[in-house]
């Protein structure tokens, strides 16, 4: 079976093609992937089984409303209320949904916090749970194999390789989020930012920080 | 897919969309939606995609093993036909049939948790045909317990058959050199959440 793969991922950004058989207005010819997908989508509506209004909205949402900008809100909550900080640690679930932030991949959320001699990261080496109320969709690298399968073998070397070299001194604490847990990583204040408030420091807080390959 | 040698570098895409196509976007919306309702949950459909044949899936994106697995899915629900699908895409591979799965008996269902935090824990080695969320790099491991999470319903169980399967699960940590050996990093923990199904006293 020969296999053409997409040649330029994140350019195909087309329109929806509800008719079948259309396709005139495509830029380059479609993958087989593609083909798959709307041969799919085309009989699931035949048959009635396909809500636009659902899948447009549901879209919407993880493109929109809840992505790592409200991980960066939990944070930079807890970096400057320290109730809020320890909420957040004994029951992060709950303290998210302060934050009036959950919902599917968020129901039992855990939050590992960073200091000075200890780092924390998150994978999913069976797949690629991760905490979507906070964080959104994941990145393809999180997907990837060579994520999943070096950063529990070998995470000091692969931080590294990152762009996050960690003193020897400094424990790293791997997790797999192999059951219903899903893993929020709280970093660090960073130095030199005492005088920013709630929002400023939330701007600092980037999607990668909260995963554990990055600081903020 | 941890401790597997030989994937390289971990490629991080700068200012990575959400999604790549618009037909992500179709088949993500299809598996949260309507589409997906009435079928098994998500343990079935992880399953699904661990289904795969073994090439398809070390080859497909992430989206194109979830349209895989909705396909198998919406295939074995009686729902669509394997060969509408074929008809239309020209071929459109799904993944193999479960028909090797054997599904565990519990020790029992409920309960109060059987460890602590402390608690010292052996991962046993099993290996079942059929859907298991114990990685092969912690089985036969000895870890301990960090956090008794409460009541979840047993992955093993819960994708193939419905009926009740709760049973404690646990975070539990492992160092690093009793995972990899001599040749494991220092200063490394690694955190595994495992059911009680998977675990022995140590």
């Amino acid at each position: 079976m020969t296999k053409r793969r997409d040649p330029k991922p994140g350019k195909d950004r087309h329109g929806h093609d509800h008719d079948d058989g259309g396709g005139g207005h495509h830029p380059a010819p479609e993958t087989e992937v593609e083909i798959r997908a709307r041969a799919l989508e085309g009989l699931l509506r035949e048959k009635g089984l396909i809500d636009e209004s659902f899948i447009d909205s549901v879209v919407s949402a993880y493109e929109n409303d809840i992505g790592p900008m409200n991980g960066a809100r939990v944070v930079a909550r807890a970096w400057v209320d320290r109730e809020y900080r320890k909420r957040l640690l004994a029951d992060a679930t709950a303290a998210v949904a302060e934050l009036g932030f959950g919902g599917p991949q968020g129901e039992h959320l855990v939050a590992v916090e960073n200091t000075p001699t200890v780092h924390n990261v998150v994978v999913c080496t069976l797949c690629s749970c991760y905490p979507w109320p906070v964080l959104g969709l994941p990145p393809t690298w999180y997907k990837s194999a060579a994520y999943r399968s070096r950063v529990v073998r070998e995470p000091r070397a692969l931080l590294r390789e990152m762009g996050l070299p960690l003193p020897d001194d400094v424990e790293i604490r791997v997790w797999d989020s192999s059951a219903e847990i899903r893993y929020l990583v709280l970093p660090e204040r960073p130095a030199g930012s005492d005088g920013l408030g709630e929002e400023d420091l939330a701007k600092l807080v980037t999607r990668d920080a909260m995963i554990g390959t990055a600081r903020p | 897919m941890g401790g597997t040698d030989g994937f390289g570098p971990v490629v991080v895409e700068r200012a990575e969309p959400v999604f790549h196509a618009d037909w992500e976007r179709r088949v993500f919306g299809m598996v949260l939606g309507r589409v997906a309702a009435g079928l098994a949950g998500t343990d079935a459909f992880r399953f699904a995609i661990e289904r795969m044949d073994p090439r398809h899936y070390l080859a497909a994106t992430y989206y194109e093993r979830w349209m895989t697995a909705l396909a198998t899915m919406l295939v074995e629900a009686g729902r669509v036909s394997a060969d509408e699908l074929a008809r239309r895409a020209g071929s459109f591979p799904l993944s193999r049939a479960a028909d090797e799965v054997r599904i565990p008996e519990q020790e029992r269902v409920g309960g109060e948790p059987r460890f602590r935090i402390g608690s010292a824990v052996v991962v046993r080695n099993e290996h079942p045909f059929g859907h298991t969320r114990c990685p092969r790099y912690v089985r036969g491991k000895r870890g301990t317990v960090v956090r008794a999470d409460g009541l979840f319903r047993l992955p093993d169980v819960v994708a193939h058959v419905r009926r009740p399967c709760d049973e404690p699960a646990y975070g539990v940590r492992f160092a690093a050199r009793e995972l990899w050996g001599h040749g494991a990093e220092d200063g490394v923990a690694v955190h595994v959440d495992l059911w009680e199904s998977y675990l022995d006293p140590a």
